[in-house]
């Protein structure tokens, strides 16, 4: 593997927001989680839970609901009385429309998709008519004293049932009008709360409602009678979230304790065919409120305060024991939020509204294998760049030689030139970028500096030199004709002849940048690319993919290199394609052609082609060898994959020259510090 | 007088009542539980023991409820056998050999005449659970060889099997198993706890199971005390559970209310938690019980509980999570310190009890009478934890102080001793601390004895310590300035060249005391407390120590450690004799000069009765146990016996009991075990059966009339006489038959007043059928604490009569007396 300095980066001090609502969508098998932030991201579960899009967070734009309709189209709501559509394909907010009842609490898409419920501050539940292009004001149902917190539409679209607080009003579609009122008990363990406040409702087809409220009952009601049927009293909190699955045999709810319930319909003998609902298995994967649960056909999905998205499979509805089978825990975005200037030894980190600069901190000592080495100079905090407006911050990138900082928001482009003066910086914005750069998917440096690439949402990479102080719009390479699918991955290659550009779910395409003309466009995949470089002097485009597979693409012979084809022919080790975080990030080593490094959030890896490749027999993460043992043992053991486990969770690991690494972490503790203290549990024994 | 049978060593109560699952019968007014080789019939509501079924000769290890007839009850043994009980009238019906060691029962409503027991045939942790067919026979004994086999590889006890859903399917756990068997499908379906697999130490071992009244619901216990609810176990893949989690230590029974809707644990915590709905949050619990549940029973009706304790205990609880009544056995889960003694008072066998304890325990009734708390400090259970022990107590002045010492030792240097003097409060009957003495020696107490001379005005305690010195307390007035209250002060310490003082014994008149120091015996004169004289044989420590009685008080008795019986004439002051006899427990009768000696060797223990003035025994009984012989105690008779063989007088006036180290108590008795039901408890019996209604007043209280006439009878008294209804046939007839084949009831009338009207020939001496003269010869030799009981009745009923009529009597009509009142009438009931 050879042996490294590196740079044990921890003072990224990133905090994802906490979950705010999940939305799973049956039809697509894609799942949409918005964020406190305002940020909505979507995942492919068939993609191997690959988050593959998302649309920065805007801090007016907090989202209190978010739902699928007609499979495609994608709708949230929020605190700011607005409803939102979002573009798929361009990845921007297609229009936003005001709802004028007040803040919207909730929002149901009708099961046929063609009509959208919100519930208001105000107490009112409006009705609107879904168009191919827009939503459409229908109609206001009777109007309720106070705001209306959940919402639930009969299978069959002819009634639904609203939470609201202290009681669930069941409206009928066609008239509007509330046929009836079910009130809730206030009382919790036999003390009058002041309120009950009724956080979700699920209306199943045989007409019974099932309410989830703030006294920590799960409650049963049949909707023709407006009568409670059944009462599961499941915690002190809190229950805030439920989700029912499509068979309506099982439904999940969400506690403020951090517990996910899940419930069964089982016959109550084996011989009748009497049904009943019964709580089975509880869930600890969360420390804090979970807000949002989605029940997918084979998983649980919950997410909440803590940030976590917890996939929690069923075992009985897994066909075979794949990865679908494994619990996932996805904490991280799956795109990098840290570059690196490599010759200035700098770090750019890129927060929701802020950039931070640093410089790394150095040593004079020396040690053995494994040693701790003291810092002869600490991590400098060089720059803190504030962005002005409401808006989250897309991406960000600093150029190799750290005097060009560029970063882009849903409306503009920035562009910043830096001048070091002994230990001062001076910071100098680039004014009058042009308006088609802004909402970059993302942003990259030639490794000369020289030039600057920018993706675009149109599906467009634009070109632009850098000159001292100026810039100039050298070229845009469009999308083909017909395809408005945008671009969230560049590659250049050391020598800046080439720059390979992958969207969500396309080929790669690969561009000459001296011709400024299409080269070859790699063939398409099934699953979305995670990961893209150019390794030097060779120009091979090693691209992976979310299925954990990789490949290898000579660039100047437009084809798989002879190592690809042997890898994809021997398959790749069981326990490799078994890992469930996305590759973020290649790299190359500049002196050792054969190494590929490559990291995940969870292990680094250099891929040595020069070595065999394991098969399912050997052992994929075999220790470092002791140095002290012969060399034939070692390379007997020995195969092209040298992973290391050291470094978790790993959010950016680089080669800043040939014998130092950088690696930036950080560790879940740290992320739950700086998250409001979880509700306080008595614990046996303590 | 018949001559009598030979003396036999037998049990005598105090046998495990906690062994299995107690049984409701269909009304809840009984409960039953195994009790060693009998089963005991209790009564719900006033705790009293109705019948003891006897008749196995083993272990008694399974019982149930008839399901075809709620009256009946089937019980299994390790004799092999399935017996079938009446349990209103204790009458065994039918016995079905099996000829196997039966471990557990079953019965199922639906299972035609099958049962389903337990059985182990090859390995001996291997256990197979089997369906026996029961042959439709009319004779008494039938053979039922026809064994089906249902699940093979389950554990031993009864609480790992339990049947569902009126007999679908049968659950098994053992280990990390859970396996269902249909019977319907004829499958099992097996579920593995996936942890057990990968982690080394989890520790949810399956330990309980039970099954839904109503649904298809398995609950399971488990060693790390969640309590898991399966459902949709028909599919193996489909299947699933939710936990429920309270108890911090291994759930050790569970049980479902007879709807379903409440589930029932129990663990060492000993507190019964009630999971309503089976949901987490909505629980009830009744804490404080004592002792850790191992058991828990749902009446059939679901009106009552029942919990089994370790400390040998059933408390029988309402629905409502109330205990109502408590059935205590002998406690005897811990070691014995104190030895067995005798209650002056209530003639009760005192011992260690529950942690902390003293024990009153009635032999006769076989029931603990009540627990004087000594220690009086909380316990608590833990593994590691040194606890303070009671170990030494003493009854003196006829009952009216009790001493006793605890002592608790962590380290050898940090000796904690404390001693305690009751005295007893005649207004509460009970005892009350009077004086704590923190450290009354510097070590170990090694004995402690009561100067109980008939003479002697100051109550006087002898302790002697392994410190080397002897002290005698007195009782003396407390610095109060009213002189009224009394406590006790140390009178006098004695030593003897340094030697640990390990023994003491006052004489019978209370002259002398005599105090061993390892081998040396000293003899004291109590008034000056000066050393009169010493003996030394040279022969090992002295380990036992006793003076002899009434003629033989001249004499002092010591047993050594290696293995020595010596006896010194007092008045030469000379070894009377000596004897090579490796004496563990040494016991003078406190009636006679008998003094009952037990040695331990390796064949076991052999009993030698002897008088000090002989060197030859009265009596030996070899072999009386295989195990050590720890304590033995002579328990007076009310009624002396009238053995005529020589070799049995000895018991006439006492009874020998001993307690061996597994903690069984032990007894002799010449009679067949079959004759020890006693007649009161079927009068009881009928007496209960009936409710307080117009009937009653005919039926019921003729009971205690009946008693009234026999003792006017007796005294000749001028009572008027009153009916005695039950004597009469027409009357039994006409409210024992069925309503519908009785006649019309004006035909009735005439001649059921008739048969009310005063007459002069209705005597109940005609009554009285032939055989009860012979019943009453055999009368058993505890018949002693009926005829207590009899008066007691009397007492509290005919308050008219007054005490002092019956104390009048003469010795022959006493006598006459006694012998009415053992005559069984609980036949009348059964016509």
């Amino acid at each position: 593997m050879g042996e490294f300095k590196v740079h044990r980066v921890r003072f990224f001090n990133y905090v994802p927001s906490g979950i705010r609502c999940v939305a799973y969508n049956n039809q697509t098998n894609r799942l949409a989680v918005s964020r406190t932030d305002g940020t909505v991201e979507i995942y492919n579960l068939s993609a191997n839970y690959f988050q593959e899009k998302f649309f920065p967070g805007h801090e007016s734009r907090a989202t209190e609901a978010l739902c699928w309709a007609n499979g495609q189209r994608l709708f949230s709501a929020g605190l700011n009385g607005e409803i939102i559509e979002y573009d798929l394909q361009a990845l921007n907010i297609k229009y936003a429309v005001d709802a004028f009842g007040g803040p919207i609490w909730s929002m149901a898409a009708s099961p046929n998709g063609s009509q959208l419920l919100v519930g208001c501050e105000d107490g009112s539940v409006k009705l609107f008519q879904i168009t191919p292009d827009k939503i459409q004001f229908e109609r206001n149902f009777d109007r309720q004293k106070s705001r209306i917190l959940s919402l639930s539409w009969h299978p069959a679209g002819t009634h639904i049932a609203a939470g609201s607080i202290d009681y669930i009003s069941v409206f009928d579609v066609k008239s509007g009008s509330a046929i009836h009122k079910m009130l809730v008990d206030r009382q919790y363990m036999g003390v009058s709360k002041r309120k009950c406040i009724i956080w979700g409702v699920a209306f199943l087809s045989d007409g019974t409602v099932i309410s989830v409220d703030s006294a920590g009952k799960v409650q049963f009601w049949d909707s023709a009678t407006g009568t409670l049927v059944k009462n599961h009293l499941i915690a002190n909190t809190d229950v805030q979230s439920i989700a029912i699955s499509d068979q309506e045999d099982s439904f999940v709810v969400g506690t403020a304790e951090g517990t996910v319930f899940h419930f069964q319909l089982v016959s109550v003998t084996s011989n009748s065919s009497e049904k009943q609902w019964v709580r089975t298995k509880p869930f600890q994967h969360h420390t804090h409120d979970v807000r949002a649960v989605a029940h997918s056909p084979i998983a649980l999905i919950s997410g909440g305060t803590d940030t976590h998205l917890v996939i929690r499979p069923l075992m009985e509805k897994v066909e075979v024991k794949n990865y679908d089978a494994a619990l996932r825990k996805i904490t991280f975005p799956h795109r990098r939020l840290v570059s690196c200037a490599k010759k200035k030894q700098l770090l750019l980190f890129q927060f929701a509204h802020h950039l931070e600069l640093w410089r790394l901190g150095s040593t004079v000592a020396t040690g053995k294998n494994g040693d701790t080495l003291p810092l002869s100079k600490n991590a400098d905090h060089l720059l803190h760049l504030k962005t002005k407006g409401p808006e989250n911050i897309i991406c960000s990138c600093i150029s190799p030689c750290g005097s060009w900082i560029a970063y882009s928001t849903a409306s503009r482009f920035f562009l910043y030139r830096l001048n070091y003066e002994h230990d001062n910086i001076n910071l100098q914005r680039v004014s009058k970028m042009p308006a088609f750069l802004r909402s970059a998917l993302q942003i990259l440096f030639s490794e000369d500096s020289t030039k600057l690439f920018v993706a675009s949402n149109q599906g467009s990479v634009h070109v632009i030199r850098l000159l001292e102080g100026s810039f100039k719009h050298l070229h845009t390479f469009q999308p083909q004709s017909g395809t408005v699918e945008s671009m969230c991955l560049l590659a250049v290659s050391p020598d800046g002849n080439w720059l390979a550009a992958s969207g969500t779910s396309a080929g790669v395409h690969v561009y000459n940048v001296k011709q400024l003309k299409l080269h070859c466009t790699v063939p398409a995949y099934n699953f979305p690319v995670t990961a893209l470089a150019i390794a030097p002097n060779t120009n091979n485009l090693v691209i992976a993919h979310s299925d954990q597979q990789v490949f290898e693409y000579s660039i100047p012979d437009k084809q798989y290199t002879q190592w690809s084809r042997t890898i994809q022919k021997q398959g790749f080790h069981h326990l490799w394609l078994q890992r469930d975080t996305p590759i973020t990030h290649i790299s190359f080593h500049p002196k050792r052609p054969m190494h590929i490094l490559l990291h995940d959030a969870y292990m680094f890896c250099i891929i040595d082609k020069s070595l065999p490749l394991p098969n399912d027999k050997t052992l994929l993460y075999n220790p470092l060898p002791p140095t002290n043992e012969s060399d034939i043992i070692r390379r007997r053991t020995a195969h092209a994959f040298k992973i290391s486990k050291k470094y978790k969770p790993l959010l950016f690991m680089d080669l800043l020259d040939e014998r130092t690494l950088v690696a930036v972490e950080r560790p879940l503790d740290d992320i739950i510090a700086q998250l409001p203290p979880p509700i306080k549990k008595k614990k046996f024994g303590t | 007088m018949v001559e009598e049978e030979s003396l036999r060593v037998v049990r005598c109560g105090g046998s495990e009542l906690n062994f299995r699952r107690a049984v409701f019968s269909a009304d809840s007014k009984y409960v039953f539980c195994v009790s060693g080789d009998f089963i005991k019939v209790y009564s719900t509501a006033t705790e009293e023991c109705v019948h003891i079924l006897q008749g196995h000769r083993n272990l008694v290890t399974g019982i149930q409820l008839n399901p075809k007839n709620h009256l009946q009850l089937y019980s299994c043994s390790f004799d092999g056998m399935i017996k079938l009980w009446d349990y209103t009238d204790g009458i065994l019906i039918k016995t079905f050999i099996v000829g196997c060691k039966l471990h557990a029962l079953f019965t199922l409503d639906c299972a035609e005449d099958s049962v389903f027991v337990t059985i182990n045939k090859e390995k001996p942790d291997v256990f197979q659970l089997v369906s026996v067919k029961l042959p439709k026979s009319s004779s008494q004994e039938v053979e039922a060889k026809e064994l089906s086999f249902v699940l093979d590889y389950i554990n031993q006890s009864p609480k790992c099997i339990a049947f569902g859903n009126e007999g679908e399917y049968v659950a098994a756990v053992r280990d990390f198993y859970l396996s269902v068997y249909f019977f319907k499908k004829k499958t099992t379906s097996r579920f593995t706890l996936s942890s057990s697999r990968n982690k080394k130490h989890a520790k949810n071992n399956f330990t309980c199971v039970a099954c839904h009244p109503k649904e298809d619901c398995i609950a399971t216990g488990h060693r790390d005390g969640k309590i898991r609810l399966w459902r949709n176990f028909d599919d193996e893949k489909k299947y699933t559970y939710t936990c429920l989690h309270w108890h911090h230590d291994l759930v050790m029974d569970l049980a479902f209310s007879v709807t379903g809707s409440s589930l029932l644990s129990g663990g060492r915590e000993s507190v019964l938690v009630e999971w309503r709905e089976a949901a987490e949050k909505n629980k009830e619990f009744l804490p404080r019980l004592g002792a850790t549940i191992e058991h828990i029973s749902v009446s059939p009706a679901g009106d009552l509980f029942c919990t089994s304790h370790s400390d040998n205990k059933m408390i029988i609880i309402h629905r409502n999570l109330e205990a109502s009544a408590v059935i205590q056995g002998l406690v005897k889960d811990r070691n014995i310190f104190t030895g067995l003694m005798i209650d002056p008072r209530t003639k009760a066998l005192v011992l260690n009890g529950k942690p902390g304890h003293l024990q009153f325990y009635s032999l006769q009734s076989d029931k603990q009478l009540y627990n004087l708390d000594i220690i009086q400090q909380e316990y608590i259970n833990d593994y590691g934890l040194i606890q303070i022990e009671l170990t030494k107590a003493a009854f003196g002045c006829y009952g009216n102080w009790l001493a006793t010492v605890e002592q608790r030792q962590e380290k050898e240097t940090e000796l904690e001793l404390q001693m305690k003097l009751w005295t007893y409060n005649k207004k509460t009957q009970g005892f009350v601390l009077n004086t704590k003495v923190n450290m009354p020696h510097e070590d170990h107490i090694t004995a402690l004895c009561f100067c109980n001379a008939e003479k002697s005005e100051n109550p006087t305690l002898v302790t002697t310590s392994k410190d080397g010195h002897f002290k005698v307390w007195i009782l003396t007035d407390d610095s109060d300035i009213y002189k009224k209250a009394v406590g006790w002060t140390c009178d006098f310490v004695g030593s003897y060249h340094k030697y640990q003082a390990t023994n003491c014994c006052f004489s019978e008149d209370g002259s002398l005391l005599a105090v061993s120091f390892e081998e040396v015996v000293t003899i004291w004169d109590s008034e000056t407390w000066e050393l009169k004289c010493t003996f030394c044989q040279r022969a090992g420590k002295i380990r036992q120590l006793c003076f002899g009685r009434l003629t033989c008080s001249k004499y002092l008795l010591g047993a050594t450690e290696n293995g020595i019986l010596c006896c010194w004439n007092l008045l030469s002051c000379a070894l009377e004799w000596s004897a090579k006899l490796n004496v563990r427990v040494m016991e003078p009768d406190p009636n006679s000069e008998n003094i009952a000696a037990i040695s331990q060797s390796s064949m076991g223990s052999d009993l030698f009765v002897f008088r000090p003035s002989e060197p030859r025994p009265l009596y030996i009984q070899k072999n009386i146990s295989r195990e050590e012989v720890q304590w033995g105690v002579f328990v007076p008779r009310d009624v002396p016996e009238s053995f005529t063989s020589e070799a049995y007088q000895w018991l006439n006036r006492s009874q020998f009991y001993f307690l061996t180290k597994s903690q069984s108590l032990l007894t002799f008795s010449t009679q067949s075990p079959e004759e020890k039901l006693t007649p009161t408890s079927k009068q009881l019996l009928a007496e209960e059966t009936l409710p307080t209604t117009p009937f009653y007043f005919i039926l019921g209280k003729h009971r205690q009339q009946q008693q009234d006439d026999k003792l006017s009878e007796a005294l000749e008294n001028e009572l008027v006489q009153l009916p005695l209804t039950e004597n009469i046939p027409a009357i039994s007839e006409l409210l024992h038959t069925p309503a519908h084949v009785l006649p019309s009831a004006s035909f009735l009338c005439s001649m059921f007043v008739n048969s009310l009207l005063l007459s002069k020939e209705t005597k109940s001496a005609e009554e009285i059928p032939d055989d009860v003269s012979m019943e009453e010869e055999k009368e058993s030799v505890d018949s002693d604490e009926e005829n207590n009981f009899t008066e007691e009745v009397q007492d509290t009923n005919n308050t008219d009569l007054g005490k002092d009529i019956i104390h009048q009597l003469s010795k022959s009509e006493e006598k006459e007396l006694r012998k009415f009142r053992k005559v069984d009438y609980s036949w009348i009931t059964a016509l």
